[in-house]
């Protein structure tokens, strides 16, 4: 289909794309990859009157260290963290996550920051960002803020992204060191998940010392299962240990019922997922 | 030029038509752009039924780059009503069917209005201005409620639901016994519903369609399967006589009896470039294609089976109720009736009973897709097969062994009153059960079993025939069907040795050019290269019953081959001529005509020159060897063939997997090996998408959830595992060629074979269905032995994604 008529920006800056998104007013919306706006603009479910394409603004890309961080600016594609080195070494999860986002095509267009900034909690890059304790950098007329992930997912669609505030990058401690997993499941291999659950274990001998995990699908936000957390650390790895600590997986959960699964389901498969997770994070 | 060396029938030829449909270097229906030409955009109901109050549309006639915007009322004179050619029964009850929606909506996703714009893009703005009240009216959506006592009803004047209640009885038709008598002498009888759930053909290029009007007489672009007929019958509706209509379907990309129709939006755009003068231009969107475009299946199917304690089959009935939706459409109610004849399958019985009840509902119209009627019955018969071999704890491939046909029983009348030509079962199941490893994939699932895995390997069976190559025309009269079924051939014979072959049949993407070349290459002795295929152009293919059914080589490449024997009669009475030789004398091979005993001869392509030079031609030979045959067929063509699908089923999440698939078809002569292994592979997809993902689901309100290709998931090559498949080759006797048709087969037959793999695999946890598609929830909750919640969808929000904001066509928010 054909969107509504809108104006179009390509700023080069962010200065440039915060000043253009004040000057806009509410009705603006910026544009990163596109792969999820285009569709919604295409079904006319949303008339902006103004695009402002961040595709031009060079700073906002690349993957840096900043001491003990790790940053990874807004606009990097999902190709890029996947195949980036310091993500292999400091957020495995993130990029074993990022390896299951939609297909080859989509992982080159769309943006880690579109992803988040975007915040349909069956999107894949939500949960791992919230295991990670991620901080997003925003900026906006007034200069920059930090907000971490726990507080930046409001609900469906929705973040403490204000009306002219960019999110320009994204940073996190390093997990160097740590295994991970992303457990996704869905029903055709080019499907939002219908539960996913994020996992990054630190494991001394056999005990593990410390556990993310968070689950993809199962609130209108991201939900950090902290439940599980507790009962994994100072565990031994073994599958009973880990079976028992996922049966807390639901805890603080929400889920929606829909054609694929509905609340019951949805409840037994965070379970089982989370189990999973775990497991193969544990190696 | 003269032979071929090796046959072109039988070659894994590569298709001449793809280098421009790989690179788009081909005219798509879209694509065309004509001096002048204006674009429509169609404005659809987001009620499923509903009374249209007032329709206001001024704003939106003052909008930027409109010309006119038009609504049902305005056309309520001219539009008529589409047309329906299969009136099944004498009294059948058909509702008038406009265009465009005059005073009431049916279904969601039922046109109401047109822009009429300078621009798509202009148009669809357009349509967002125009303002109309709707007043609700009570929506029916459920079959079983829909012919209860009191329900409902979609079309009040009609007076019921019901449309129509087709019977066929063995006893009465004499071609078997009395089926209710047959039961009640029967060891074991196994009860079963099943549910046909609703499918979307999903074509991959949307439906689009272009008139000018500028000519003496209007033409037609439109991505159709069917010019021919959408000729005849735009003729038929708007009165226009068909002498001043030229419909051509240019390049189409998919159909799967999708585009087997006479479309609201061909009719609209027609009425709209004949009263402006100008050219006009519809193409529909992926989301108005999935509310509107019409959908298949659609069935609640009860089956009875009943058996001695031995396993031979005695009788069975089959009671259906199928859903046509708001409206007939082209062949919508003969849909359910084409499985008619194919329920008993491969099998023996004494008695059978088949009674459909035809139901309307406030849903898109249904209508032929993929196998129509023929997948729903293989569906039922191969899944009750399992289930009596379950009930009796036999082998449920001995189980079938024991009832087929056997081959030296060829042919064989059906207790459906067909008779099946040719077939061997045995040899296909033989190479299937070979290739598949059967023995030790049963033995580990016994091992699977025993030690309580997680993943349970299941092994379903579907040993299938079907009726294809529609169809002898005195059959389809018999079934009060519209038409007829021949199919129209010719070949000219160009001055330079070059040939068009010219069909009726209309492909969209298939491959028929390859094929029809490889056939002319081989009986005129020419080079492939150098014959052109001519279609889907009433004005240069003037006579034809276009493509569905499987029935474009085993009828239309029939007239091709009768075609070709005209044009080879007249070569040799000038060739004869030419070599100063009684016409006896002549022997024809591999393009050359030679006197018997001499090393004099001639070449076609001297042959074709000499007529059309016309310097020397014996008296009364016309200058010409152009020819041409149309060919009705005496009976259909039965392929068939044995599927085996092995299944690990995670009993933890329900999550399926097909671990292995083996194929033995049997479609008959193969012309070209790779274009059946396409139409296999294609086939098995879309048969395994019924089985695990596909399937159109509505709210309460009558809104298609389902209504993006987020959530109605079509598979793609990911999703897919690996098919072994393979051939037996028994001929149709039904055809100079041998041919049996492989459109259909590959969708017919794998359904039901993933459905008793996966019900196969848990069968010792307490399951005996699982609902399709079967759902990793489905899975599970059946294992769990639940409420059978299994039976539907957990709820009315479509599953995440693009579609939890919903199709903006058509959608009842």
């Amino acid at each position: 289909m054909i969107p509504s008529a809108f104006d179009y920006v390509a700023p080069s800056t962010v200065d440039d794309a915060v000043r253009a998104l004040n000057d806009a007013g509410e009705d603006a919306k910026i544009i990163a990859g596109g792969q999820s706006l285009l569709p919604v603009l295409r079904m006319r479910l949303a008339a902006p009157s103004k695009l402002i394409d961040l595709g031009k603004v060079a700073e906002l890309r690349g993957v840096r260290e900043d001491g003990d961080a790790l940053v990874i600016g807004a606009m990097t594609t999902h190709y890029d963290v996947q195949r980036d080195p310091l993500v292999r070494e400091h957020a495995q999860l993130l990029a074993v996550a990022t390896d299951t986002v939609a297909d080859p095509q989509v992982r080159h267009r769309g943006t880690f920051g579109g992803s988040l900034a975007h915040a349909d909690p069956a999107g894949d890059l939500l949960a791992p960002a919230l295991a990670l304790d991620v901080e997003m950098v925003l900026c906006g007329m007034d200069g920059k803020r930090t907000v971490p992930a726990a507080d930046f997912f409001v609900d469906y669609f929705t973040t403490a992204l204000r009306p002219s505030e960019l999110l320009v990058e994204v940073r996190m401690p390093k997990y160097t060191g740590w295994h991970a997993h992303y457990e996704k499941f869905n029903r055709v291999a080019q499907a939002w998940s219908i539960v996913g659950v994020a996992a990054a274990v630190n494991v001394a001998g056999h005990t593990i010392s410390a556990a993310r995990v968070a689950l993809t699908n199962m609130s209108s936000v991201p939900v950090r299962a902290s439940g599980v957390e507790q009962a994994l650390v100072g565990q031994e790895a073994t599958p009973d240990a880990i079976r028992a600590a996922a049966e807390r997986a639901v805890e603080g959960t929400m889920p929606v019922a829909d054609n694929n699964a509905d609340v019951a389901y949805r409840e037994h498969l965070a379970k089982v997922l989370t189990s999973r997770a775990v497991t193969a994070a544990c190696g | 030029m003269t032979a071929t060396v090796e046959p072109e029938v039988g070659r894994a030829r590569l298709r001449k038509e793809d280098a421009r449909l790989i690179t788009g270097r081909t005219r798509w229906t879209d694509n065309i752009s004509l001096p002048g030409m204006l674009h429509v955009a169609v404005l659809r109901s987001p009620m499923a039924h509903a009374r249209i109050s007032n329709i206001d549309v001024s704003a939106a006639k003052e909008a930027s780059g409109v010309l006119a915007v038009v609504t049902g009322a305005d056309l309520a004179d001219e539009q008529g009503s589409l047309p329906c050619a299969w009136p099944i029964t004498e009294d059948m009850k058909a509702p008038p069917a406009p265009a465009l929606a005059v005073d009431t909506v049916n279904f969601a996703g039922e046109a109401v209005a047109v822009v009429v714009a300078r621009s798509a893009a202009e148009a669809h703005d357009a349509l967002e201005a125009i303002d109309i009240d709707y007043e609700d009216l009570p929506v029916v959506l459920d079959m079983n409620e829909a012919i209860a006592d009191g329900a409902d009803l979609v079309h009040p004047d009609l007076g019921s639901n019901a449309s129509a209640t087709w019977i066929f009885d063995s006893a009465e038709a004499g071609s078997g016994g009395d089926v209710e008598q047959a039961i009640a002498a029967s060891d074991v009888v196994v009860e079963r519903t099943f549910r046909q759930q609703r499918l979307i053909p999903a074509f991959m290029e949307p439906r689009s369609v272009v008139v000018d009007p500028t000519g003496e007489q209007i033409t037609m672009w439109s991505a159709t399967q069917i010019p021919h007929i959408l000729r005849w019958m735009t003729s038929a509706v708007t009165g226009v006589p068909e002498t001043k209509i030229r419909v051509i379907a240019p390049d189409v990309g998919g159909g799967f009896g999708g585009k087997l129709q006479i479309t609201p939006e061909e009719i609209v755009t027609f009425l709209l470039a004949r009263r402006l003068g100008r050219p006009v231009k519809w193409t529909e969107s992926r989301s108005e294609s999935m509310v509107s475009a019409h959908h298949g299946r659609d069935q609640i199917q009860k089956l009875t089976l009943a058996a001695t304690q031995d396993g031979t089959i005695k009788g069975l009935k089959v009671e259906l109720l199928a859903d046509m939706g708001a409206y007939l459409r082209l062949v919508t109610p003969g849909v359910p009736i084409l499985g008619a004849f194919m329920y008993n399958a491969i099998y023996k019985m004494d008695a059978y009973k088949f009674v459909c009840t035809n139901v309307f509902t406030n849903k898109t119209p249904t209508d032929a897709y993929r196998g129509a009627g023929r997948p729903e019955a293989t569906y039922a018969i191969e899944r009750m097969m399992d289930e009596l071999a379950a009930e009796l704890s036999m082998d449920p491939m001995e189980l079938r062994r024991k009832n087929w046909i056997k081959h030296e029983e060829f042919p064989f009348n059906t207790v459906a009153g067909l008779t099946y030509d040719s077939g061997n079962y045995e040899a296909a199941t033989a190479k299937a059960m070979e290739d598949f490893g059967y023995d030790a994939l049963r033995a580990e699932q016994a091992e699977r079993r025993e030690r309580g895995d997680a993943v349970q390997l299941g092994i379903g069976i579907s040993t299938y025939t079907e009726m294809c190559g529609l169809a002898p025309s005195r059959v389809l009269g018999a079934l009060s069907y519209g038409a007829g079924g021949w199919e129209h051939a010719a070949i000219r014979m160009l001055p330079t040795g070059k040939v068009e072959v010219i069909t009726g049949t209309s492909p969209h993407g298939q491959g028929h050019e390859t094929v029809w070349s490889q056939i002319v290459a081989d009986k005129l002795g020419v080079p492939f290269d150098d014959v052109e295929v001519l279609h889907g152009d009433t004005q240069s293919s003037h006579k034809g019953m276009d493509s569905y059914g499987s029935r474009s080589l085993a009828v239309g490449g029939t007239a091709l081959v009768l075609a070709a024997d005209k044009v080879i009669d007249k070569a040799r009475t000038i060739a004869a001529h030419m070599m100063e030789c009684s016409v006896d004398d002549i022997e024809f091979s591999g393009g050359s005509m030679k006197v018997r005993g001499t090393d004099t001869s001639t070449d076609i392509q001297s042959i074709a020159l000499q007529a059309h030079v016309a310097h020397d031609l014996p008296d009364g030979v016309e200058p010409s060897l152009d020819s041409e045959a149309t060919f009705d067929p005496e009976n259909f063509s039965f392929p068939h063939g044995t599927h085996l699908c092995a299944t690990e089923v995670d009993t933890e999440t329900g999550q399926v997997r097909i671990r292995s698939y083996v194929c033995v078809d049997d479609v008959g002569k193969v012309v070209n090996p790779m274009i059946v292994e396409g139409q296999v592979h294609g086939g098995l997809v879309q048969g395994i998408a019924q089985a695990l993902f596909e399937g159109a689901v509505h709210d309460e309100s009558g809104t298609l959830t389902t209504g993006t290709l987020a959530d109605y998931l079509v598979p793609s090559a990911a999703d897919m595992p690996s098919f072994t498949t393979g051939h037996t080759e028994t001929l149709a006797t039904s055809n100079p060629l041998g041919v049996k048709g492989v459109g259909e087969a590959g969708t017919i037959a794998s359904t039901p074979a993933v459905v008793n793999a996966i019900v196969d695999a848990v069968r010792h946890r307490g399951v005996n269905d699982v609902e399709m598609p079967c759902t990793p929830m489905r899975v599970w909750q059946a294992i769990q032995g639940g409420s059978q919640a299994a039976a539907g969808p957990g709820g009315t929000e479509s599953g995440g994604g693009l579609g939890s904001l919903d199709a903006s066509q058509g959608g009842a928010r």
